[in-house]
């Protein structure tokens, strides 16, 4: 029987196991040395938070695994001999395999910043960053001051989490305004609005100069590289963004550029080794995304499609529409097609925001043929399917306008903006679109 | 803020500690008239239950209410056993008349209810003397306290939004020693109210006044624990309404629970009581309103007229037409969580356990055993009472009538939806009777899963599998498990209280009644991913 070895027990890994197991009846081992069972990296925030136990991040009960035949492998690969097909652990042992799917996803960034590797110093990525989060800021006395470096995603989700301790802290942003490489400058303004409104000393334009520690190696305060100010500090947060998880390749004969090189079946440069998920670099970027995505649901995707092509179907990686979603402390953020931070040449944009500042959506639209490219919405839910199928058939503005009460998919009874978005959307544009009644034939067609 | 909360935890704790100590205080004796008068009263034929109660009660000695319960039920045992020894006698003798002629004088029911009877005349003491301030003491303090405990949340919560931090570190909400402790005390609440009402009568002093001035009548134990209800529901709301400030919908449906449960489940059946009308709870449907169709209520439906025969046929239409529809076009929360008093209740002062559901797979499996197991056994003990009622005989089918309502009444009625269903809610979340015992539950469940147009829509492929939805699902549904497939969530389980929408922090779960079409969608590959879908398709089906 084949043996299908995983490194890796995230969500692409383990969509690939699952959808492998559902295919076929191959022997499947997923090896890990982070956790023994598969959980929501995406969760880790709430489990400090206290809104859930670790356990609760389980998409799946710990007798899964043995139902499913999917064995799980606690061990740390050091290497990949690919001439026998074989992986070598740091704990002395090997493992072969008829195919290979790495799926090691990443790992923080750090730029060499002096005191980078101080106790007290972390990411927020692994399990393993958690208990430490847990170990040196369990609440305000022990860490009296948090400092976080890099104002991305988690970026902001570790600040949310420290305050939720009541732990003061520090957010360092080298951008002039938080995550501006992806959101245009309303949006970008709202959040910097929102991280001020929950108390947090957002610094922006800064860059970090150096982590001291004491002589213990514990880190004791930072350094702000453009003022020279020092900042005393318990907690310093990593969170400059994150890289694909792959030092362990290198010496193989497996291709890697930034991550591992794969074509668009997924297939590495060696025969029968597929790469999938944060740590797979395309040879060519898919439309407009980046070669590499480290999205959740990108790790997912690839994690059907390898499934596939393992099991005779071979199928090409066709990431749809581009969509993401996240939250910025108490403000939701969905997006689908493309909003560029800068708005491009043949483009036109429409931003409406609500009078209360944590509301807004910004359409983007060819200015030429009228045809939509994309939404940005903040703090009202809308419609994937509706955006999926709009973006499918090339619609026009106007016509995700007037459709736009179909699109939305904020509960029951609450308050809708459309007519107030259609309106102004005329006004600016000397345009009569009507508002059309949301209709469940549409939506449901 | 902090301070406030504080004072008004100290406060609510005095005021429940003299809450729980009034019952320990009063002295309970009758004079010798008033024992005559009682047993006049109540038409007992015992020729010596009169003396025996005597003796028991009527005395210059200061019993409290255990001493008096105590003292009450000998008395009537002594009595029973009289007659009892009697009938063994003749039976001995095989003098079958004398022995027939013995059960008259026999005293049938529950020994502390008997008891209790006697007692809510006997008592005297402060708090009967004083009902007023002892309301203010009691309930009074505790609602002043508990809303100033809550109230400053508004500002303690920051702003708007979910705002669940720490409930896993708290002891109260994280099965700690206190949530073991409000268990401890719900269960020998729900114990003392079901099985020994006695005990509580001096709490039927405290809201005598109240139950007078709705009913014209004195409070019973029964009114206390609509009252308390009530209060309850009105006081946990307020949290609600603070913690759910930005989510319309759960503003509107914390409104109507409490609507129901004030008007139609405490209101109404008073004034109708005190209108020498059958007091009847208009959304209470059978089978969850289980002695609908008992003698006794038949009976008195009977009796009473037009308006008898008006609630007679509007409980049969609620439960066979009114439901159903319904439940086709809302799902069956326009009821489990927007009318329900035990609803009600769980989505208010059970809302902060709800994240202890079990989501495990055999819980679903238990479940389905269970609740459908009640609704099997409500709808046969129906049945036998009903076939028993209109031919005169004691059994059916070998059940014997009184046996089968009582049994029902004991476990299910009492034990599944009182003290398990309400008691256990701090170690094993807020539904535990809406999911596992709940007839109309189960009949509500069939419906929804089978015949409407309600679902909870899973918005394409944005899910993260973060698992707050799950967690917090008070009826423990691992939604995620659809979630994360692409599927929307159809289950005969779901209440639709809007939480899991209300946690998700990615705008995937959406409350939705829609075309029937298309309402179960199983997705081998999610909203997103392009892959050729023909091929894919003719593939597995080349398999």
């Amino acid at each position: 029987m084949e043996h299908i070895v995983i490194i890796g027990n995230g969500i692409s890994g383990v969509t690939a196991a699952r959808h492998i197991r559902k295919l076929s009846d191959k022997k499947i081992t997923i090896v890990s040395a982070e956790t023994d069972y598969f959980f929501s990296r995406t969760a880790l925030m709430y489990v400090y938070m206290g809104h859930m136990k670790f356990e609760h991040t389980q998409p799946y009960e710990n007798w899964f695994w043995k139902k499913n035949r999917i064995e799980l492998k606690k061990g740390y690969v050091t290497a990949i001999d690919s001439n026998n097909k074989s992986l070598n652990f740091a704990e002395g042992d090997t493992l072969s395999y008829d195919k290979l799917i790495i799926a090691t996803g990443s790992k923080p960034n750090k730029f060499g910043w002096p005191g980078q590797d101080l106790n007290g110093v972390m990411g927020m990525y692994h399990k393993q960053d958690l208990d430490n989060l847990e170990k040196y800021a369990p609440n305000k006395n022990v860490c009296k001051r948090a400092v976080i470096v890099g104002g991305g995603l988690i970026g902001i989700e570790l600040a949310e989490m420290l305050h939720s301790r009541h732990i003061p802290v520090t957010f360092l942003v080298r951008e002039n305004s938080f995550w501006n490489g992806v959101l245009p400058e309303g949006e970008s303004a709202m959040i910097n609005r929102e991280i001020l409104r929950s108390n947090i000393d957002l610094r922006l334009g800064v860059n970090l100069k150096e982590i001291k520690g004491n002589t213990n190696g514990k880190v004791t305060s930072i350094t702000i590289a453009e003022t020279g100010e020092e900042i005393q500090c318990d907690v310093v947060g990593l969170t400059a963004g994150v890289s694909p998880n792959v030092d362990f390749i290198k010496e193989s004969d497996i291709e890697i550029g930034r991550g591992v090189k794969v074509n668009r079946f997924l297939e590495t440069n060696v025969q029968d080794i597929y790469a999938i998920g944060d740590c797979a670099e395309q040879h060519e970027a898919i439309g407009s995304r980046r070669p590499i995505e480290a999205v959740w649901y990108t790790g997912r995707m690839m994690g059907e499609t390898v499934a596939q092509t393992i099991c005779g179907n071979r199928i090409e990686y066709k990431p749809g529409h581009w969509f993401n979603s996240a939250k910025f402390i108490d403000i939701e953020y969905q997006t689908y097609g493309w909003v560029w931070a800068q708005q491009k040449e043949n483009e036109s944009r429409f931003y409406w925001e609500h009078e209360d500042g944590t509301k807004c959506i910004h359409i983007n639209y060819d200015k030429n043929s009228r045809t939509f490219i994309g939404i940005n919405t903040f703090g009202i839910r809308m419609r994937h399917q509706f955006f999926d199928k709009v973006l499918t058939e090339k619609q026009s503005v106007e016509h995700v306008l007037e459709h736009l009460a179909d699109a939305n998919f904020d509960p029951e009874f609450y308050k809708l903006y459309e007519r107030e978005i259609v309106s102004k959307f005329n006004q600016e544009n000397g345009t009569n679109i009507q508002l059309k009644k949301k209709s469940w034939k549409r939506i449901f067609a | 803020m902090k301070a406030i909360k504080n004072i008004g935890l100290v406060f609510f704790l005095i005021g429940l500690a003299i809450f729980t100590g009034s019952l320990f205080t009063g002295s309970f004796s009758l004079s010798e008239q008033e024992v005559v008068a009682f047993v006049e009263s109540k038409g007992y034929k015992s020729e010596i239950i009169k003396e025996k109660l005597t003796k028991a009660i009527v005395t210059d000695e200061s019993l409290n209410i255990f001493q008096f319960s105590s003292r009450v039920r000998e008395a009537y045992k002594a009595s029973n056993d009289h007659y009892d020894a009697l009938i063994a006698r003749y039976d001995a003798e095989k003098n079958w008349d004398k022995k027939g002629a013995q059960f008259q004088y026999k005293i049938y029911g529950k020994s502390h209810t008997l008891s209790y009877e006697v007692a809510k005349i006997a008592g005297s003491g402060f708090v009967k003397d004083n009902a007023g301030l002892l309301w203010w003491l009691t309930f009074g303090l505790a609602i002043v306290g508990a809303l100033l405990f809550i109230l400053p949340n508004i500002v303690l919560l920051g702003k708007e939004g979910i705002k669940n931090n720490g409930i896993y570190h708290e002891s109260s909400t994280n099965r700690g020693w206190i949530a073991w402790l409000v268990l401890v005390y719900l269960v020998t609440f729900y114990l003392v109210l079901y099985f020994m009402p006695d005990y509580a009568v001096n709490w039927t002093y405290i809201l005598d006044p109240i139950s007078k001035s709705l009913n014209g009548g004195e409070a019973s134990q029964w009114f206390v624990y609509g009252f308390l209800y009530c209060v309850i529901m009105i006081v946990m709301a307020a949290r609600m309404y603070i913690k759910y400030r930005h989510n319309k919908y759960q503003v509107i449906r914390t409104t109507s629970v409490l609507f129901f449960q004030i008007v139609f489940a405490f209101l109404i059946p008073e004034i109708m009581t005190s209108l020498n009308m059958p007091g009847y709870d208009f959304k209470n449907a059978f089978p969850l309103d289980y002695d609908f169709f008992f003698e006794w209520n038949l009976d008195s439906l009977r009796d009473s007229g037009a308006i008898g025969l008006f609630i007679l046929v509007w409980g049969i239409v609620l439960t066979l037409i009114i439901v159903p529809v319904m439940v086709y076009f809302f799902g069956k929360r326009w009821y489990c969580s927007w009318v329900c008093g035990c609803g009600g209740l769980a989505e208010t002062l059970g809302d902060p356990y709800r994240q202890h559901s079990s989501k495990k797979l055999v819980s679903w499996k238990l479940e389905r055993w269970l609740i459908h197991s009640v609704l099997v056994f409500s709808l046969i003990m129906t049945l036998v009472t009903l076939y028993c009622y209109f031919t005169g005989t004691e059994s059916f089918l070998g059940i014997k009538s009184q046996w089968i309502k009582d049994t029902y009444s004991f476990l299910i009625g009492a034990w599944f939806a009182g003290v398990i269903g309400t008691g256990f809610y701090p170690i094993f979340g807020n539904r535990v009777w809406c999911r596992f015992g709940c007839p109309l539950a189960a009949y509500l469940g069939l419906v929804q899963r089978f015949k409407s147009r309600f679902r909870i829509t899973t918005n394409g492929g944005q899910c993260i599998s973060c698992g707050n939805c799950s967690t917090y699902c008070e009826q423990g549904i691992d939604v995620r498990a659809y979630a994360q497939k692409g599927e929307n969530i159809i289950r005969s389980s779901c209440v639709g209280c809007g939480i899991c929408s209300a946690v998700c922090p990615r705008g995937v779960l959406k409350l939705e009644n829609g075309p029937e079409a298309g309402r179960i969608n199983p997705t081998e590959i999610l909203l997103g991913n392009d892959v050729d879908l023909m091929a894919l398709v003719n593939q597995n089906n080349a398999k």
